[in-house]
């Protein structure tokens, strides 16, 4: 069957809406994607029906809140196939990362190493450069290809009897290059080190297959996969999980409470301090429930199809230079791209209108900007329901970018 | 929209790199970093004794707004006091806040009034400028 984008971006009311007398063209939704009904209505259902805390309360309300929360728990587990009481509600992506880096990091020694990669985003890396300076702990940084890839050439180099845990994208926020994780598990493995996987990039484009992937680690941000802000979601392996310290304290985390002794629930509960985020966390579930019953791999040739187009276009531009892999082998809708001349700000600005909506900036990643020796770049972020429209006119406000400012 | 923000005089002084480079000699120099795009600049400054800026000359990394700032900013500095930096930054200031139209090149910055995610464009270079001139109080 094919894919009918028109019939899909019915689903999206907000892409109705005109933007500086233009149709709006979204692509920065490697930043924030855009909400379905489908999302927006279970979370309206939670409100308007069910609105309670989850958890401790005996009345209806609070019984349909608790079921609902743990439904969606268990569409992110589907989503991610894996168990749903190894998924842990956090408030994002970074929230994920952070949650790991305090209570696995407070595990490791001084002299311990952690191997990050040069384009992580900061997320990935400022948890650990502060854990490392507070526990003694070493970061080591495998280098970047010239097209934007994890050199994982370098990994016999850098991962040693010392590394505890490699933590990467597993796509990259600013190239789309899709993380070599087969070799980065091998490489882990050979020394006892755990692996982690910040997924904020690779979770809008369709379910997960963790086990096949053999990571210990899997964070994802809501707001990048068509679900709503403040919500995210951390897997871990169950035998890593329980034995990890609960990193927040607070009600729902406790076995029991006395001044003598506290002990802790397991996981996820240890993980989860506090009233959760309930009505994120019920959209959380229905975004994963809303993907997994698209046909991605019509939608997969649909994205693809546009970054070709899009790549194709930026190729016409005699000053554009794409910043990550030329082709499509290992990568996903993910398009960085610089113009000479003109700075990112400055081609978003133009762009901005045309209708198109777009990144500009080191995208919090600026060791990956010093590797590159930019400033920053222009980043397009296709998704399901982006069409032919949306590349065009953003081609259109390149040319007219470079015609005003090169 | 866009034709408005980067009308014909904001382009000709990004354009012009007017005042760009560094100094030999400076009596200091300040880097300024916009922490959310990665805009940088610096600024030499050359006070002559009696306190005015001798020479000044900027280095950018940054967008066409910057860039324009930092020549307007830099022509309009040179030969003054530096204490008349404070009267500077209030009229950059009051033309981005559309309470004063500004004198000469400030005037053309008059149309980022309603884009307030690029006034920080703007005012980098005035930061710079106030750092290296703090440096060369303390020096």
């Amino acid at each position: 069957m094919s894919f009918d984008v028109a019939s899909l971006r019915r689903q999206f009311p907000i892409l109705a809406r005109p933007v500086n007398g233009k149709a709006l063209h979204y692509l920065d939704n490697g930043a924030s994607a855009q909400t379905p009904l489908a999302v927006l209505d279970a979370v309206r259902t939670y409100e308007t029906t069910a609105r309670a805390n989850v958890l401790r309360g005996v009345h209806a309300l609070a019984e349909a809140a608790t079921e609902s929360y743990e439904t969606a728990r268990a569409d992110v587990a589907r989503f991610l196939g894996v168990a749903a009481d190894e998924v842990i509600f956090t408030g994002g992506c970074t929230a994920a990362i952070n949650l790991v880096a305090q209570s696995y990091g407070s595990l490791l020694k001084p002299g311990d190493e952690i191997v990050l990669s040069v384009l992580e985003h900061h997320s990935n890396i400022v948890p650990w450069y502060q854990l490392a300076q507070r526990a003694g702990l070493k970061l080591r940084p495998l280098p970047v290809t010239d097209d934007g890839r994890i050199d994982v050439s370098a990994l016999s180099s850098i991962v040693n009897a010392r590394t505890r845990l490699i933590s990467v994208a597993h796509v990259s926020n600013v190239t789309g290059a899709v993380a070599d994780v087969a070799a980065i598990v091998s490489a882990a493995r050979a020394v006892g080190a755990k692996v982690m996987l910040d997924g904020a990039q690779r979770a809008p484009h369709g379910p997960i297959d963790l086990p096949a992937l053999g990571v210990d680690f899997y964070a994802f941000a809501g707001h990048k996969a068509y679900a709503p802000n403040g919500i995210g979601a951390l897997w871990g392996r169950p035998e890593l999980l329980a034995a990890m310290p609960p990193f927040m304290g607070g009600g729902s985390m406790i076995g029991s409470v006395s001044f003598e002794a506290i002990t802790w629930a397991p996981p996820p509960r240890r993980f989860e301090a506090g009233t959760p985020p309930i009505g994120p966390a019920i959209g959380l579930g229905a975004a994963c429930r809303w993907m997994m019953e698209l046909d991605w791999t019509a939608v997969g040739s649909h994205e693809m199809g546009l970054t070709q187009r899009l790549m194709d276009g930026l190729a016409a531009v005699k000053s554009a230079r794409l910043v990550g892999p030329a082709g499509l082998q290992g990568r996903l809708p993910v398009v960085s791209f610089v113009l000479d001349n003109v700075h990112p700000h400055d081609t978003a600005q133009i762009l901005d209108s045309y209708g198109v909506a777009v990144r500009a900036g080191h995208h919090c990643a600026q060791p990956l900007m010093d590797r590159f020796d930019i400033a920053g770049t222009t980043r397009a972020c296709i998704a399901p329901y982006n069409d032919n429209t949306d590349v065009d006119a953003l081609l259109d406000g390149v040319r007219e970018a470079v015609r005003r400012f090169a | 929209m866009s034709d408005a923000l980067y009308h014909d005089r904001i382009v000709a002084l990004a354009k012009s790199r007017a005042g760009a480079g560094k100094l030999e000699a400076p009596t200091a120099s300040a880097r300024r970093d916009n922490p959310l795009c990665g805009d940088r600049v610096t600024i030499d400054v050359r006070l002559d004794d009696q306190g005015r800026i001798a020479e000044i000359a900027h280095q950018v990394r940054g967008c066409a707004l910057c860039q324009a700032s930092a020549v307007a900013l830099t022509s309009r500095a040179q030969g003054r006091a530096k204490n008349d930096m404070t009267a500077l930054r209030a009229e950059i200031d009051a033309v981005l806040g559309g309470t004063a139209g500004g004198e000469g090149d400030f005037a053309a910055f008059a149309p980022v009034r309603p884009y307030r995610s690029r006034h920080d464009c703007v005012i980098l270079p005035f930061e710079a400028l106030k750092d290296a001139l703090s440096s060369a109080s303390s020096s």
